[in-house]
């Protein structure tokens, strides 16, 4: 009973990180409608960025954590001006294989930058301390406690945003019609170059939050994690914001139950099958719009 | 007139013998592993470990002068087969590498057809040289170091009941670790726990877990350095405090940026080289190591040098001359391997027929932040 609180436990923590991670897929893809797998590596650079703020820079970590967020929606907001904007008209084939250049590209400059060695997370970024519960049995990380809670307030953070704000309102305009949204006055360029300002935003923070849970960060961190996330965006549905949160959360408890219950070694295979499994069974994922193909 | 006859008589001779000796081969020796990617850690490290022995031997100007040609192959063996050919083009008349196993395999497929010699720093795999000739290892293979941790582990009784976490996308980890379970079997060791991971998992907890509730009082981690840190750490975090035993993999550890040090007091590991050791030639190699690429070298470019030294030694012995073609070094060099006993930082070696090396791994223990040997 205990280690199953211990393992639910941690698949929320993990579910969380792929949550947010998720919520920048969902949105990139509902608005532009196109899948941004270099979304994993702008979280590698976010993770990194926070280190350069917290150590060469010496910043407190909360600031560095804000400063990695600037540079992280630069970066998002470049890449989208630079790589995605020229091929607005182009198919949507073209943009995704740009963005696996993107992708490689970002790994390969981290690399130039800061080398091959991983980096341990910085024992003095987040300094809460754990929890003992049930005597002792049960101990939740200060990493982990942080993980929920700023996963949950992203989520609703971010749902207040898209539902309240008048920004929030012309990207759910873009994202179901966007030539009628045009006509309406709305700036589609704009609304999107914000989109991904705000998914990058949210990469910086899911860096530090996945890089404290993996304690290590390397060029490549960014990748499985972020097909994980994109998993995850596609189990709740993509395009849907409360879907990415659904899915993420699910697919983390799916990825430690899988290793826990059934095979560690098998673990991926059980989280990507389930990619498989939503791609055939229900390919609008748990809270998707069906999607009415027009031929 | 006699005299100045043999004046010049003399003189003849002494520039035929200067000549003889002043007769200059160059090697063209490439270098082939990942400069890029996720194992470029490895790759860089070989890559620098061949260019300090190579910068030694053309500044000493011995014998033989060095041509070395460096390619990437980004650890992909479809690459390394193109950065193989890339390097033939060049003119390479033998190889050190490549630096992983699963490149080096398919590598060494073809340069067993084209007969080129490869000495392979670290691409441990006892598949690297199994069915070739033309393939030799400088490391030892991965079933030797599970064989000796086992030995040594029920030698020394360190634990009575163990766990073992490998890392199941890495063939390297599992051969390490079905040797091991083998030598653990025979010598009455008992397993308490087996969990697996795949590369680029980023949560532990399970593994430890289980490791913890089965009530392991040592932990096996036939790994790399990246996730064995991870798991050390996560055992903290879960107040677990078992004793811990690492292969060559577990090298590195102490370098991590922001890992605290303190963790890894008292892990164990297997090395055959410590850039700590007080060593001379050791010693001489790191600190031209760090003054050049301002690093401190790991095992992987300590091999890579030893390979640079041992291919000079054995065309040494071998009598490579200057243009020799790549297969007549090629079987030159196969029959000079086999007689050759090579002392270079990794310990002693010699090499049997098969192509691997028959050092044997030291242990090493992380004591107030360096290694000591056991």
């Amino acid at each position: 009973m205990v280690n199953f609180l211990v393992n639910l436990v941690n698949g929320l923590s993990l579910g969380s990180v792929y949550a947010i991670i998720a919520l920048g897929y969902t949105m990139v893809y509902g608005i532009a409608k196109m899948l941004n797998f270099a979304h994993g590596d702008v979280i590698m650079v976010g993770a990194y960025m926070s280190y350069v703020a917290l150590r060469s820079l010496s910043l407190p970590p909360v600031v560095a954590m804000l400063l990695a967020m600037v540079v992280c929606t630069l970066l998002g907001i470049t890449i989208e001006k630079a790589a995605y904007k020229p091929l607005r008209q182009a198919t949507s084939l073209s943009v995704l294989i740009t963005a696996i250049g993107v992708s490689y590209f970002l790994q390969n400059m981290a690399q130039l930058i800061w080398g091959a060695t991983p980096v341990n997370f910085p024992a003095d970024f987040i300094t809460l301390p754990s929890i003992e519960l049930l005597g002792g049995q049960l101990i939740i990380e200060g990493a982990t406690l942080i993980t929920i809670l700023v996963g949950a307030a992203v989520m609703v953070g971010l749902n207040l945003f898209i539902g309240k704000t008048k920004i929030g309102k012309a990207m759910r305009a873009v994202s179901e019609d966007r030539g009628a949204a045009e006509l309406m006055g709305i700036n589609v360029n704009r609304t999107i170059s914000i989109t991904f300002a705000i998914g990058s935003a949210l990469a910086a923070i899911a860096g530090v939050l996945l890089w404290a849970k993996v304690f290590k960060l390397e060029p490549t961190t960014g990748a499985i994690p972020g097909i994980k996330a994109f998993t995850a965006a596609v189990l709740g549905g993509i395009g849907s914001i409360p879907g990415a949160m659904l899915g993420g959360i699910l697919l983390g408890i799916i990825e430690i139950f899988g290793r826990a219950y059934v095979s560690t070694a098998l673990s991926d295979a059980i989280v990507f099958s389930v990619l498989i499994i939503v791609l055939l069974v229900r390919p609008t994922g748990l809270l998707g719009k069906p999607i009415q193909e027009k031929v | 007139m006699k005299k100045v006859l043999a004046l010049a008589l003399a003189v003849c001779l002494a520039l035929t013998v200067c000549s003889a000796f002043a007769e200059e081969v160059t090697l063209k020796i490439a270098h082939i592993g990942p400069l890029t990617g996720g194992a470029a850690l490895y790759g860089v490290a070989t890559s620098r470990g061949a260019q300090i022995a190579v910068e030694e031997i053309n500044a000493a100007g011995g014998k033989f002068r060095i041509e070395l040609i460096d390619e990437d192959d980004q650890h992909v063996p479809e690459i390394s087969k193109n950065a193989y050919q890339e390097a033939k083009n060049q003119g390479a008349q033998m190889i050190v590498g490549t630096t992983t196993s699963d490149p080096c395999i398919a590598v060494g497929e073809d340069a067993f057809v084209d007969r080129v010699f490869m000495l392979t720093p670290s691409a441990s795999s006892v598949k690297v040289t199994a069915g070739k000739d033309n393939v030799y290892q400088m490391c030892f293979t991965d079933p030797a170091q599970g064989e000796t941790a086992a030995n040594y582990i029920a030698d020394k009784a360190l634990g009575t009941k163990i766990a073992v976490i490998t890392n199941v996308s890495d063939p390297y980890s599992t051969g390490i670790r079905d040797a091991f379970l083998d030598t653990a079997e025979a010598r009455g060791l008992e397993i308490v726990s087996e969990t697996e991971f795949n590369e680029g998992d980023a949560d532990f907890t399970v593994q430890v877990n289980d490791a913890k509730n089965a009530g392991a009082d040592l932990v096996f981690l036939p790994i790399y350095y990246g996730p064995a840190s991870m798991i050390i750490q996560t055992a903290k975090n879960i107040g677990f405090e078992p004793a811990f035993f690492g292969v060559d993999g577990m090298d590195g550890i102490l370098a991590i940026p922001e890992f605290d040090v303190s963790l890894a007091e008292g892990v164990m590991l297997l090395c055959p080289f410590a850039a700590s050791s007080p060593d001379e030639r050791t010693q001489k190699f790191v600190s031209a190591y760090q003054a050049k690429f301002n690093d401190t070298p790991i095992q992987f470019a300590a091999d890579s040098y030893d390979c640079v030294y041992a291919l000079v030694a054995a065309a040494d012995a071998a009598g490579i001359t200057d243009g020799m073609s790549a297969a007549e070094c090629c079987d030159k060099l196969i029959a000079a391997m086999q007689q050759l006993e090579f002392t270079g930082l990794t310990g002693t070696s010699t090499w049997d027929a098969s192509g691997a090396v028959t050092k044997l791994p030291k242990v090493y223990k992380i004591e107030n932040g360096a290694y000591v040997e056991q």
